[in-house]
């Protein structure tokens, strides 16, 4: 896991996109840290207001010449509203890079990006990455409608192979990110798909990568209260190398998973091979 | 209306008049100076803050964020024998100035924590005060056995807020007579030279009764407080938010029901109504005048939970404004300041 560091980090920019928000942090020391899947927790309210419990977001870039990082997020509550209402200049409370970051594979190969919604913020760095190393890309994006799409154009100065999928049929394929999906992953020989998104849609990713044989990375997002690993809220059900099933943490042991490994149907359940399911008891 | 716009350029900050009397000079006191000495069981600790129990893991996380050794102590998530799943998630709801949790005591089991996480906290020069229970009290017992002899322990807290399998389920917390019988068999086998506090629940009737109960026992300590119970319904799915209905709330909330029961406990004592011994105080800590007022109220230590999930360096941040806050209050020493709001 990485290793954190927290910084009081002044707001460079911060401006809508489609039905996100961009934020620029200046944050010393935390750029040249960061690995594409790391996020960022930011604290929402100050030192003394009534939100108490930060806010993690994918890290989308990070620059270690200019010292900043850029976080993408929507408003989901009170702690994202409050955050976008904040203005260039204002200092918010970050503690980064957290989560393990996305394996990435040794040489060049072929992987595809599947992304949910601004659930493909992580995969752009990663997609440099595997560019970098001789690897190619290629991207599905899809949202309930086009506002929710991100990083369309920022995926096709990578590849010409970008397919997009919106439910209303608003932008490009009408229906879900699954339709197209298996056809892709063999247009593009894919070796490894990453996806990140909707735990739904990691789900149904996961599944078809199982059927098809290709190795599969999730990023998941399960709702956390610290980001740093002492909370245990954000658990999920995740074998194990020693074949063993428990509730592991996404902030530390995650976000990013071998997809293979985790048991998106047993989330918010105990399942009875859970190890330590037994001293649950009954309930 | 609050007091801040009425009176707030007015307050006046009060000196300790006792240490201006006996050679202080009221606001001359130095941070540095400052003796943080804390009462813990029948010995102390170099200062008063640790971690609450299930908001430092076992110290691994913090350590990236602060050196461990620098607290008075660290207490650990909640132990018990065996390894625990915990619940099923959503296990968290936030709430304002706060947060409800129902973790269910996830954990690997003592075993795990002795050979695994104990010997590298003290490694790190940690003093670990360690949380343990059981669903029964031969559980509690069988903990406090196995830290025996154990490096870096500095003594037990025992979380009288799990729920009680011989009692339909109902915590040890809930009654004097159970809280009791934990204590004593703890006692009976736990090194005596380990202190054993008691983690009290604030949702009884009487917390004194349960304090008193405990002391009785054999506690060289207590705890206060432990969460409260309480129920976050989702508007949207129309159904609870936590997957166990029912979690343990948290946070700046709580304080003054913490404050409450510190105080109340402190009282009796003071009234020799319960033999005396050193209060560990918690509940909403978030700043060093936060933990002043538990000092104030009867408590020799205090304990930050909560407010670390929103910065983890908060333990270290707190001490270092208790420190401060004592000292511009002319208090050379913690130990004058414990209890200091009885005096009126």
């Amino acid at each position: 896991m990485a290793h954190p560091v927290q910084r009081q980090a002044e707001i460079l920019e911060l401006a809508p996109v489609g039905a996100y928000h961009r934020l620029v942090l200046r944050a010393e020391g935390i750029a040249e840290r960061v690995l594409p899947g790391h996020f960022a927790a930011l604290a929402v309210d100050g030192a003394d207001g009534s939100l108490l419990l930060r806010r993690p977001f994918f890290i989308h870039r990070a620059d270690p010449a200019e010292a900043t990082i850029e976080v993408v997020f929507a408003e989901a509550g009170r702690g994202t509203r409050a955050l976008a209402q904040q203005r260039v200049g204002d200092v918010v409370d970050v503690v980064a890079p957290l989560g393990n970051a996305f394996a990435i594979p040794t040489g060049p190969a072929s992987a595809l990006m599947v992304a949910g919604g601004h659930g493909s913020v992580p995969l752009f760095g990663l997609a440099e990455r595997i560019t970098e190393q001789g690897g190619s890309v290629g991207f599905i994006l899809g949202a309930p409608t086009a506002d929710r799409l991100f990083g369309v154009e920022q995926a096709r100065a990578f590849t010409p192979d970008v397919l997009v999928t919106t439910d209303d049929g608003s932008f490009g394929i009408r229906g879900q990110i699954t339709l197209p999906l298996t056809e892709a992953m063999r247009a593009i020989e894919a070796r490894v798909v990453y996806a990140a998104g909707p735990t739904g849609m990691l789900r149904a990713v996961a599944e078809v990568c199982a059927r098809e044989g290709v190795r599969c990375f999730t990023a998941v997002e399960q709702t956390m209260a610290c980001g740093v690993g002492v909370c245990m809220t954000c658990v999920l059900p995740v074998v194990g190398d020693d074949g063993v099933s428990r509730l592991v943490r996404s902030c530390v042991d995650g976000p990013c998973f071998d997809g293979s490994r985790v048991r998106f149907d047993d989330i918010g359940a105990v399942p009875p091979d859970l190890e330590g399911a037994a001293a649950m008891g009954e309930r | 209306m609050t007091s801040e716009g009425m009176t707030g350029a007015d307050r006046t900050v009060f000196v300790n008049t006792a240490a201006a009397s006996t050679g202080g000079t009221g606001t001359g006191v130095a941070p540095e100076a400052v003796d943080l000495t804390a009462p813990f069981g029948g010995g102390s600790l170099p200062n008063p803050v640790t971690t609450a129990s299930g908001c430092a893991g076992y110290g691994r996380e913090l350590a990236k964020f602060l050196p461990l050794a620098e607290l008075g102590s660290i207490t650990t998530k909640t132990i018990m024998l065996a390894p625990r799943s915990g619940r099923a998630t959503p296990r968290m709801a936030e709430t304002a100035s706060g947060m409800l949790n129902g973790i269910g005591l996830q954990g690997s089991g003592i075993e795990y924590f002795v050979s695994h996480e104990l010997p590298w906290l003290a490694e790190r020069g940690a003093r670990v005060l360690v949380s343990v229970a059981g669903e029964r009290v031969e559980e509690f017992a069988a903990c406090a056995r196995a830290l025996n002899g154990q490096p870096g322990v500095v003594g037990l807290e025992l979380n009288l807020s799990c729920p009680n399998a011989d009692n339909r389920g109902l915590v040890f917390a809930a009654n004097p007579a159970t809280a009791h019988d934990v204590v004593q068999a703890v006692r009976e086998v736990a090194d005596p030279a380990l202190p054993v506090y008691a983690k009290l629940a604030p949702d009884v009737t009487s917390v004194t009764d349960v304090a008193k109960a405990c002391v009785r026992a054999g506690a060289d300590g207590l705890s206060m407080i432990n969460t409260l119970p309480g129920v976050v319904i989702d508007t949207d799915t129309l159904r609870p938010r936590l997957a166990g209905t029912v979690g343990g709330l948290s946070g700046p909330a709580i304080r003054p029901v913490a404050v409450h029961c510190v105080y109340e406990v402190h009282a009796a004592m003071r009234a020799g109504e319960c033999a005396a011994v050193p209060i560990l105080g918690m509940g909403g800590i978030r700043t060093g005048l936060d933990a002043l007022e538990f000092v104030l109220a009867g408590a020799s230590g205090v304990a930050v939970g909560t407010a670390v999930f929103n910065d983890p360096t908060t333990p270290l941040r707190v001490l270092d404004e208790l420190r401060e806050a004592l000292a511009a209050r002319g208090f050379a020493k913690l130990t004058d300041a414990v209890g200091l709001a009885h005096h009126h």
